[in-house]
């Protein structure tokens, strides 16, 4: 992943994933994110719809969490970064979480694999039992 | 003091104002021949913020390591200064000569502090600074040369924009002429471009025409699919015109399935096959 | 427990989303149309999405249940107003909702669905 440094003179934005409408509130604030560092509207709606996707499992399948979003800049470029962390039961085969049928849209219904063509980069760090940690990041 | 990193901030600090005054008349000298220069003020800040947050990082005591979290606020800072020295004009070299025209300064105190001593320690000391200059030297450079092909690429994206334009045929009816290889880049714009025509115009047929373009690649065909999938969602309809017979045969031959994508050989057909795709709804008002 | 409003006009239900909906919302909208359908013998079932500036594979699948669904209880649905964003987003995600009638506004979805030879 890009080693990409937070911009100090934005906030990261929190949002504890506990229930159904806190998906609501991550897409709120990725928007408003993507809307500082200057994104189009097509960058925005692909940032959010993403950063709705990666809420929804740490909801579903990691049994709750939180979701961190702030800005980020590699020296160069201007970037959303998103962070979605909780300590569910992990991803047993990354692999094929992030497999799906392009035409179908099927896969495991992670949509890790839909949410990593939105995004610029998408990292997945997860250990079966202790939970996942998902870091992407939409440059500008 | 030890060590050359507590031997360099204590330099930098204690000769801050000397350093500065030295460094700013090395820069002065650089930018002489520059037209558009940079104010005393600004450069004044700009000197400063460097030995501060370089003698910052020093005090990590890893002045090896530039990659290293230290060095991130002054890497962020000479990303600026770079940035903004390239949107100015300047070239790579007088960029660089931000940080390099800072160690003759630097070295001079050094070799001060260092007066009647001899124990080997001034030639460490110049030494590890010099190295540590260079690396963030060549940073500035780098940040350059990527600021100016961000303006390039940013530039190409706006010519494109205007090289392809979305035409309306009729009402109801827009054509969009595709000229010349879609990569990626051109077929992210265009695409936008013309879904937007769509919602500005209320059409719901849109002619691709793809008479222009030599090849047709896998990636290519994705994007023309991804394209009309994308303007079938919105409710409106796309033909594509133009497939000469070689690309047909690529199409075929990469295995592209175009589904029920309505097809015509010639733009003419396809415009007759909308105005009837019309006609239907047309006639039923 | 809020819900989205399903109006009536005729033998059609029009249902206009104008909020960010999370899941069980979505669920909700899929619920009441079904047995919306059922009450009044609709034909004909028009989602105005123009509002919406997101659509995940949640509420795209959604989308395609209320369909597919409607189908099953004869009754035709067409969804109007798609942005662009949110179609090239959704066409990125992998879901091109192949099942689901489209139409570019209110006006031309009721065309649609007022159109005998349709059914």
């Amino acid at each position: 992943m890009t080693p990409a440094i937070a911009d100090p003179a934005r906030p990261v934005l929190r949002v504890d994933i506990v229930e159904n409408e806190d998906v609501v509130v991550v897409r709120q604030r990725a928007r408003e994110q993507a809307h500082r560092a200057g994104f189009s509207l097509l960058e925005t709606t692909k940032l959010v719809t993403a950063a709705s996707e990666l809420a929804r499992n740490t909801l579903e399948h990691g049994g709750g969490g939180y979701a961190e979003i702030e800005i980020c800049t590699d020296g160069i470029r201007r970037g959303v970064r998103m962070r979605f962390v909780d300590e569910g039961p992990g991803i047993p085969d990354v692999e094929l979480a992030m497999r799906d049928g392009y035409t179908t849209g099927k896969g495991l219904g992670l949509g890790l694999g839909g949410s990593r063509r939105l995004v610029s980069e998408l990292e997945v760090q997860t250990t079966p039992g202790h939970g996942t940690r998902i870091t992407a990041i939409r440059w500008k | 003091m030890a060590t050359t990193p507590e031997r360099l901030i204590q330099v930098l600090q204690s000769s801050q104002v000397q350093l500065l005054a030295d460094w700013i008349k090395a820069l002065r000298a650089v930018h002489k021949t520059r037209s558009a220069t940079i104010s005393d003020p600004e450069l004044q800040a700009q000197c400063q913020e460097f030995i501060a947050l370089t003698s910052a990082a020093i005090a990590s005591n890893d002045l090896e390591d530039t990659d290293a979290e230290p060095w991130r606020p002054v890497k962020d800072f000479l990303a600026g200064v770079s940035r903004s020295r390239s949107r100015q004009g300047f070239s790579p070299s007088e960029t660089a000569m931000f940080v390099m025209s800072f160690k003759e300064p630097l070295f001079a105190m050094l070799r001060r502090t260092r007066e009647g001593i001899d124990d080997g320690k001034l030639l460490a000391d110049v030494w590890e600074a010099s190295r540590l200059l260079d690396k963030l030297a060549l940073y500035t450079t780098e940040i350059h040369q990527a600021a100016r092909e961000e303006v390039i690429r940013r530039q190409g994206e706006e010519m494109l924009e205007l090289s392809t334009p979305v035409i309306q045929l009729w009402d109801g009816i827009l054509a969009l002429p595709l000229i010349g290889t879609l990569d990626s880049a051109r077929t992210q714009v265009v695409m936008e471009s013309l879904l937007q025509q769509i919602v500005a115009t209320r059409s719901p047929i849109a002619i691709l025409d793809i008479t222009g373009v030599p090849t047709v690649d896998t990636l290519t065909a994705q994007h023309l699919l991804k394209t009309v999938a994308a303007t079938r969602l919105m409710g409106a309809e796309c033909i594509i015109s133009g497939i000469r017979p070689q690309i047909a045969q690529t199409i075929v031959h990469l295995g592209v399935s175009l589904g029920d994508i309505v097809t015509k050989a010639s733009l003419a057909d396809a415009f007759r096959i909308a105005l009837a795709k019309l006609g239907q709804s047309i006639a039923k008002g | 427990m809020d819900r989205i409003p399903i109006l009536r006009m005729g033998r059609t239900l029009l249902v206009t989303v104008q909020v960010d909906m999370h899941d069980q919302l979505a669920v909700r909208l899929l619920d009441d149309l079904t047995s919306m359908i059922t009450r009044t013998h609709a034909r004909g079932v028009l989602i105005d999405i123009s509002a919406l500036d997101m659509v995940d594979s949640f509420i795209g699948r959604m989308i395609a249940d209320i369909a597919a669904t409607s189908r099953i209880l004869d009754a035709q649905t067409v969804v109007v107003g798609m942005q662009p964003a949110v179609a090239i987003t959704l066409v990125e995600l992998g879901m091109a909702l192949p099942g689901v009638r489209t139409a570019l506004d209110v006006e031309r979805g009721m065309e649609l669905l007022g159109d005998p030879r349709d059914r």
